[in-house]
């Protein structure tokens, strides 16, 4: 075997890119909760790095990419069984599967943490941490099997027989994870007070900070995907920049027209739209269509996080205007504007779309497989959602939410508020100490 | 003995602490206070989402005074403080029966 050493390295530059993004995209939706519930936030996500890399161990990474089934993978690889010494790549650009494996573990991470933002303040840790392991098996790892498997036609259903083309999960992360969180926003009550009272963003500089962590972990999310450092995570990266960059400057000239403001919360929103809307895209279009996708994700996401006051369903942190939308477009837009050099430049199985003198056969495809994952999605992750809350209940009591989830299931607070200085929260702390009661802190 | 409170803009309180000193006032007691009056609050837009934030940020500023100061340092604290718009606060007056300097005892004037 000849190992490939630059695919070797830029792909694992890329797994370590890609875990990156979920403390990033933690700080993007701890800085939008209220100050009494960024820990819980925080936990959500981080939570989700350690239950889903255990399953990704014992069967997930062989349920998403063995076997010849069209629909679901197998248990061949149970506990990561031959990956040590296996392969992966083609000829020339070959690396150790393991490494394979770690990349798309941290999209399985990533995957379900999304789903965090659409439920935030008011759900149990364990109701959620139940919750992402049975969706995770059942959801994600099905869906990336159809998506991201490829196996000389006798892959997933969609990456191998239907070719519609996902570079880098479009459909498998985020119409996914926001057809789940859309579900979720549904089925489970809603905050108290919503949408009557504010619940403004306790921190927009944690916003951006996290906006800017997505931004510098997408690069390896969608130029990894080109599974090998070349011309085609080349044009991946470059489609990234310029979408994210064309995306945040939709969104903020939307809000200058409509609300006479361009605000730093648009500036980061928009940004993450268009890292959404690219994700898919990457591969498949030239720079000039990414400045066009760019542009058009940043204001339609923009318009689309006004629809949750419209229907009534309390998506805290907009997981559904920003990337169920945000990958509806990027999918869309591929069977518009996927040009053949760009397609040849990564390999991609897939047409042309009318941009380059395609017709509508590409748009076609991407739609099925944008509404199968959607559907599918979305109908587990409700049945889940009502079971779970039937059974042991999914959001805390109203009580503990009003006084703080982070407080009430943490025992933990994120922020010393107190005026005082030094010395009466010291007085306050040693009485806490000797005591030890969580009466005496609610006190 | 006097209680002089006044509610004013944040961004006035080095005008009026500089007035005061001017004046001959000692000490002085500064905390932070949200409210409104006429002036009402401000909206903000978070994701094109409008919330009216009706309670603005001011200082609350509290000094003791005799008896026979406490017009003037009504008056100075109102001069200091004023910009002619909407928002620039109250000055309020209210008897005080006891004063205690804590280190020394002392009541009353000698308080001051």
């Amino acid at each position: 075997m000849q190992i490939n050493s630059g695919d070797a390295a830029w792909m694992l530059a890329s797994s370590a890119l890609v875990l990156f993004m979920t403390p990033g995209l933690a700080f993007f939706y701890g800085g939008m909760v209220r100050s009494k519930s960024v820990l819980n936030m925080l936990m959500m996500n981080f939570a989700c790095i350690g239950v889903v890399t255990l399953l990704w161990v014992l069967f997930g990474y062989s349920l998403a990419f063995k076997g010849t089934n069209p629909v679901i993978g197998n248990f061949d690889a149970f506990g990561l069984k031959g990956t040590i010494t296996g392969i992966f790549g083609a000829k020339g650009d070959q690396y150790p599967e393991l490494i394979f494996s770690a990349f798309q573990l941290m999209f399985a991470i990533i995957t379900p943490a999304l789903i965090s933002g659409s439920i935030a303040d008011r759900v149990k840790f364990g109701a959620w941490i139940t919750f992402v392991a049975l969706w995770t098996t059942i959801v994600y790892f099905p869906v990336a099997h159809w998506v991201f498997y490829f196996n000389n036609g006798q892959g997933g259903w969609i990456a191998d027989h239907l070719h519609a083309m996902d570079f880098a999960g479009g459909t498998a992360v985020h119409i996914n994870a926001g057809a789940a969180g859309l579900a979720l926003a549904i089925v489970l009550r809603k905050r108290v007070g919503w949408p009557r009272e504010p619940m403004r963003p306790h921190n927009l500089p944690l916003v951006l900070l996290g906006a800017g962590i997505l931004w510098f972990g997408w690069f390896g999310f969608n130029a990894g995907s080109a599974v090998t450092a070349g011309s085609g995570a080349a044009l991946a990266f470059m489609n990234t920049q310029v979408a994210t960059a064309s995306a945040a400057i939709g969104w903020i000239v939307v809000e200058k027209v409509r609300d006479g403001h361009s605000t730093t919360l648009g500036i980061a929103s928009g940004a993450v739209a268009g890292l959404v809307a690219i994700t898919p895209a990457c591969g498949s279009i030239n720079p000039i269509g990414a400045i066009i996708l760019g542009i058009a994700a940043g204001a339609i996401c923009a318009f689309a996080v006004g629809l949750k006051y419209r229907f009534g369903f309390d998506d805290s942190l907009d997981v559904v205007g920003v990337h169920l939308v945000g990958g509806i477009v990027g999918t869309l837009a591929i069977g518009v504007l996927a040009t053949g050099t760009a397609i040849k430049a990564t390999g991609s199985l897939g047409q042309a779309g009318f941009w380059d003198g395609g017709d509508f056969t590409q748009l076609g495809k991407q739609a099925l497989a944008a509404g199968a994952v959607l559907a599918y999605s979305f109908i587990i992750a409700a049945i889940l959602g009502f079971a779970i809350d039937k059974t042991i209940g999914f959001t805390v009591d109203e009580e503990t939410e009003v006084n703080g989830i982070d407080q009430g299931v943490h025992a933990e607070t994120g922020y010393e508020f107190s005026g005082f200085g030094g010395s009466l929260g010291g007085a306050a702390r040693s009485v806490i100490g000797t005591q030890g009661s969580q009466e005496r802190i609610d006190a | 003995m006097k209680l002089v409170t006044a509610v004013l803009k944040p961004f006035k309180l080095d005008d009026v602490k500089t007035a005061l000193e001017a004046f001959g006032v000692h000490g002085l007691t500064v905390s932070e206070a949200n409210g409104y009056g006429r002036q009402k609050g401000h909206t903000e837009v978070y994701r094109g989402a409008e919330y009216t934030v009706d309670l603005v940020p001011k200082v609350r500023l509290e000094v003791l005074v005799d008896d026979a100061d406490a017009e003037d340092v009504v008056d100075v604290i109102t001069k200091s403080a004023q910009t002619g718009r909407i928002g620039d606060g109250k000055v309020w007056v209210v008897p005080v029966d006891t004063v205690v300097r804590v280190r020394t005892g002392e009541r009353g004037a000698e308080a001051l």
